[in-house]
């Protein structure tokens, strides 16, 4: 059994399996952890499939500064709020569980129709494509042929730094109506 | 590598329809902004399968960009969270049925 498929085999039920418990936890904290071992498996797969640089990319920037984003928020907003079982629409659970069971056989008659089950990657992709390391070539095709749109998303991520500066800052800004309804009930209430 | 290149393909539709089943069943929106999260990873994934299997490193120079995204996103929406959650004393998606704030 060639080492490939061994890596594949030890990781793809735990990538599955902590995407379904991140899905089945009630707990905010411990579905983040989960989706963390997700991202974690996810890039074990990259690094099987060539791509090293998006292999310490996944582990940097989701594992790390995403979650950690996350995790922060959970915190804040404190994580020992239940959600209600109570189905505001009837049968949307069920029904939605359909619908990914549903997604999930298209995508299978798609990769079978489109990619076939038995077709393998043809080989030699380390010198044919990586050469010089993964990250060169890499760098070589995103500074050759996407240098612009490289550039728009530096743009793109400064209006979001801006974006969550303005959402976020604690000014107070003129008393809404639902503010001063809910300082209403709040005074009937204390009364 | 020997391990055919659908199977990669086939774990990443999996965890997309995980996600997608996420986010229409959960009620928290932080959990549903996970599973949005978790369905980006599976796209990035059978980009990064199709990127081996033409030999071509585009595929993953789109993941790249995807990811650089994903992180532009998270962080807006993550705020935005904050700001209903400061509005509302709550983060159930249920409870957020107006727009007016």
């Amino acid at each position: 059994m060639p080492l490939d498929h061994v890596v594949f085999w030890v990781f793809a039920p735990v990538s599955v399996g902590s995407a379904i418990a991140m899905l089945l936890q009630r707990n905010a904290v411990h579905a983040a952890l989960f989706l963390i071992v997700n991202f974690f498996t996810i890039s074990v797969f990259y690094l099987v499939l060539g791509a090293s640089f998006l292999f310490a990319v996944q582990i940097i920037v989701y594992a790390g500064a995403i979650m950690v984003l996350f995790l922060f928020v959970i915190m804040l907003l404190g994580v020992d709020r239940h959600e209600s079982l109570v189905e505001r629409l009837r049968g949307q659970r069920t029904l939605a569980i359909a619908l990914g069971v549903a997604i999930a056989l298209e995508l299978f008659l798609a990769i079978r129709a489109g990619v076939g089950f038995a077709t393998k990657a043809p080989p030699g992709f380390d010198e044919a494509v990586n050469r010089g390391g993964n990250a060169a070539a890499l760098a070589r095709v995103l500074f050759r042929d996407y240098f612009f749109p490289f550039e728009v998303t530096s743009i793109l991520l400064i209006v979001a730094a801006v974006a969550v500066v303005v959402l976020a800052s604690r000014r107070r800004r003129a008393i809404t109506r639902a503010g001063s309804e809910a300082a209403a009930a709040g005074a009937e209430e204390a009364a | 590598m020997r391990t055919p290149i659908s199977y990669f393909l086939i774990v990443s539709a999996m965890l997309f329809a995980i996600g997608t089943v996420g986010v229409l069943v959960r009620r928290n929106a932080l959990i549903i902004f996970m599973s949005v999260e978790l369905q980006l990873n599976a796209v990035n994934l059978a980009l990064v399968a199709f990127s081996r299997m033409h030999e071509d490193l585009s595929g993953q120079v789109l993941a790249f960009f995807s990811m650089v995204v994903a992180a532009a996103e998270v962080v807006v929406g993550l705020a935005i969270i904050v700001n209903v959650y400061r509005r509302r004393q709550s983060v159930s998606v249920d409870d957020a049925s107006v727009l007016r704030g």
